[in-house]
């Protein structure tokens, strides 16, 4: 009975010409609602503290009247919802509070450190698409050849590996033994500060500046820290690859192009790799903000002052204010590549409808 | 014997099961052939089954203390008594990581066994119950499906304070998502079934239906994708661990072992990069073995 009644319920009615602006009105309301929750978990999170945020402040010998004083003027005396609304009022105005440490608004804080991390994430998705692209489509092609377990191999190997230790092992062999690359931040010492700060971008600031040297001491910064990280999203983008192409490569239409005479490189790239396309987009915008995890991790080994060492130094002095912030920044930027991502296949893939 | 083990293997694939526990022994049997025809996937089941008997059998295993400290042997390299070298107190590197197999087992039974209720219960209340219900559970589902884990995990261990049992509790919390989002689809497939209609007109209540016949239903699916998951769980136990935030020392925790390293990388490779590649081979394994039992449970690969 239950199940008769709720396909009725379900059943699309007809002749609703507004159908297409309610759903888009539904995804909307759900996507607020997910902000909201995530706004509402960053906030307990916040709370969750097991040691008196007050006593962080003024520590544990302050008197009575200090102690009252410091809590109403972090607002602590105010009931939890009261808390909550200014929390919620405050992050609608852009206001994520102050760092514990040098008392600067955490915003600026973010937009100061973010442009590195953005800088990093880039060259790295390049090198992760490029390489992993590829290397997925001739995975799919050769299905069950050597080259397919190798592609596969490296896959897993790419999924198992600890980044961070990947990072400090190629530090010690390119920076320490061999010398190809450059060591730990963005560029070497003596470079710094040289070029005009005007994009928040060094490669391209210094491009702008035309100061070669500049240039080259920051791609040899780079270079390692993008390669480690691109390499655990060669594995994830090429393992997903090949089967969007094993899909496409097993359908009637292959057949018949090949069947035709079609060129057999022909039938890969401009049959089955075209109708691939959006997912792989989205594929790829999902593991670019999955570098903001990889982040963390890798610019701590190598000293790259971005997003997630800025991240990881309030998270190791328990500065909860940042934490917060960068939680919720993340988040949402996860949030948003999910919607983009729906959007993009709304767009281009008629079926979807 | 020899004619013990055809029988066996006649009674296991038969045609006709004759009891349910029968056709159970029997898909059981079949997934496992199928599982033991990929070499890589009992590769990593054989490490897993080596990790397991040192972690049982360390003290007996291990040449030296993994906390005794000789400060006249620091920062030795490989040799023929400490196989893995020293660090920087004079430590064993090798009894150090063989100790610290059991914590990391130990962090990846408990996140399993905590996250595998958790998940089915949310999961099958939404699939079952569905209407406002369902989409409050998935709603939040959704939430923490949509970070990445490691990020959920550190502002959670950064707000309880750093410690291994807080690590725990953070990796669990992380982890529970795509078993109830599991969960939920097998009981939305359930719920219209024969025999839980069956179950419902004779008069059982709902939770009697939910917890005594659709939450078992979706128990094995379960178990595969939490082994499915494990390797991300060693990985995030060890990324919580280098960032000094897991286990605490003198604990022999792996990624906090490769934290250490990191401070003597240029004169001691070894420090660092031993435990380090322990936590490649092992999550290397549970990927292995993820992988193998997949394909293994879903024919229609090959």
């Amino acid at each position: 009975m239950v199940n008769q009644v709720e396909t009725v319920a379900r059943t699309p009615r007809r002749r609703s010409g507004l159908r297409k602006y309610r759903r888009f009105g539904g995804s909307l309301l759900s996507v607020l609602t997910t902000l909201f929750l995530l706004v509402l978990l960053t906030f307990v999170i916040g709370r969750l503290m097991p040691v008196d945020p007050v006593i962080a402040v003024v520590g544990p010998d302050a008197d009575r009247a200090t102690y009252l004083k410091v809590k109403q003027e972090l607002g602590l005396d105010l009931p939890v919802l009261q808390q909550f609304w200014i929390f919620f009022k405050n992050l609608l105005h852009g206001d994520f509070g102050t760092t514990l440490l040098t008392g600067r608004p955490v915003m600026e804080d973010i937009a100061r450190v973010l442009p590195a991390t953005v800088e990093l994430a880039t060259v790295t998705i390049i090198l992760g698409a490029g390489i992993g692209i590829p290397l997925g489509v001739y995975a799919a092609v050769n299905r069950g050849r050597f080259a397919d377990h190798a592609v596969r191999l490296i896959a897993l190997l790419g999924h198992s590996t600890p980044i961070f230790w990947i990072g400090m092992v190629g530090l010690m062999l390119f920076y320490a033994k061999l010398g190809w690359v450059g060591g730990s931040g963005r560029i070497d010492l003596f470079y710094e500060d040289i070029v005009p700060n005007v994009t928040g971008f060094l490669l391209i600031d210094a491009l702008l500046a035309w100061d070669t040297d500049v240039f080259w001491s920051a791609v040899s910064h780079i270079i390692l820290p993008a390669s480690v990280l691109a390499y655990a999203s060669i594995a994830y983008i090429s393992r997903i690859t090949r089967s969007f192409m094993l899909e496409q490569l097993s359908q009637e239409y292959v057949i018949t192009a090949r069947a035709k005479g079609v060129p057999r490189n022909s039938v890969i790239w401009h049959h089955a790799f075209k109708n691939i396309r959006v997912q792989l987009v989205t594929v790829v915008a999902l593991s670019y903000g999955g570098m903001l995890e990889g982040a963390v991790l890798i610019e701590t080994v190598f000293g790259w002052p971005g997003f997630g060492q800025y991240l990881t130094n309030a998270l190791v002095i328990g500065d909860m204010n940042v934490v917060v912030a960068c939680t919720l920044i993340i988040g949402c930027v996860f949030i948003a590549l999910n919607v983009i991502s729906d959007l993009l296949y709304k767009f281009f893939d008629p079926r979807i409808q | 014997m020899n004619s013990d083990s055809k029988r066996l293997t006649a009674w296991l694939t038969t045609q006709e099961p004759t009891s349910a526990t029968h056709a159970a022994f029997q898909n059981v049997w079949h997934v496992w052939s199928r599982f033991a025809s990929n070499p890589l996937g009992i590769a990593g089941l054989v490490i897993i089954l080596v990790l397991v008997f040192v972690a049982i059998f360390v003290p007996w295993l291990a040449p030296y203390s993994p906390f005794e400290q000789n400060l006249r042997e620091t920062l030795l390299a490989p040799n023929a008594q400490h196989l893995f070298g020293t660090d920087e107190l004079g430590r064993d590197i090798l009894s150090r990581i063989l100790w610290g197999s059991r914590i990391t087992l130990s962090i990846v039974l408990i996140v399993s066994v905590i996250v595998a209720p958790i998940g089915l219960i949310v999961g099958c209340l939404a699939g079952y119950f569905g209407g406002w219900l369902d989409t409050i559970l998935m709603r939040v589902t959704e939430l923490f499906l949509s970070f990445p884990s490691l990020i959920l995990a550190l502002a959670f261990v950064a707000a309880l304070g750093p410690s291994l049992n807080n690590a725990i509790i953070a990796i669990a919390l992380t982890q529970w998502p795509p078993i109830a989002r599991l969960a939920r689809a097998e009981s939305l497939s359930l719920r219209g079934r024969d025999h839980i209609s069956a179950v419902r007109l004779m008069g059982a209540s709902s939770l009697r239906i939910v917890l005594g016949h659709i939450a078992p239903l979706c128990i094995p699916s379960v178990i595969v994708r939490i082994t499915l998951n494990m390797a991300g769980i060693i990985l995030t136990a060890a990324g919580l661990g280098f960032l000094g935030l897991g286990a605490q020392p003198p604990s022999p925790e792996w990624g906090a072992m490769v934290s250490t390293g990191r401070r003597f990388m240029l004169d001691s490779w070894w420090v660092g990069t031993m435990p380090g590649l322990s936590i490649l081979v092992v999550s290397l394994a549970f990927n292995l073995v993820g992988d193998a039992l997949r394909d293994a449970l879903d024919p229609r690969q090959e």
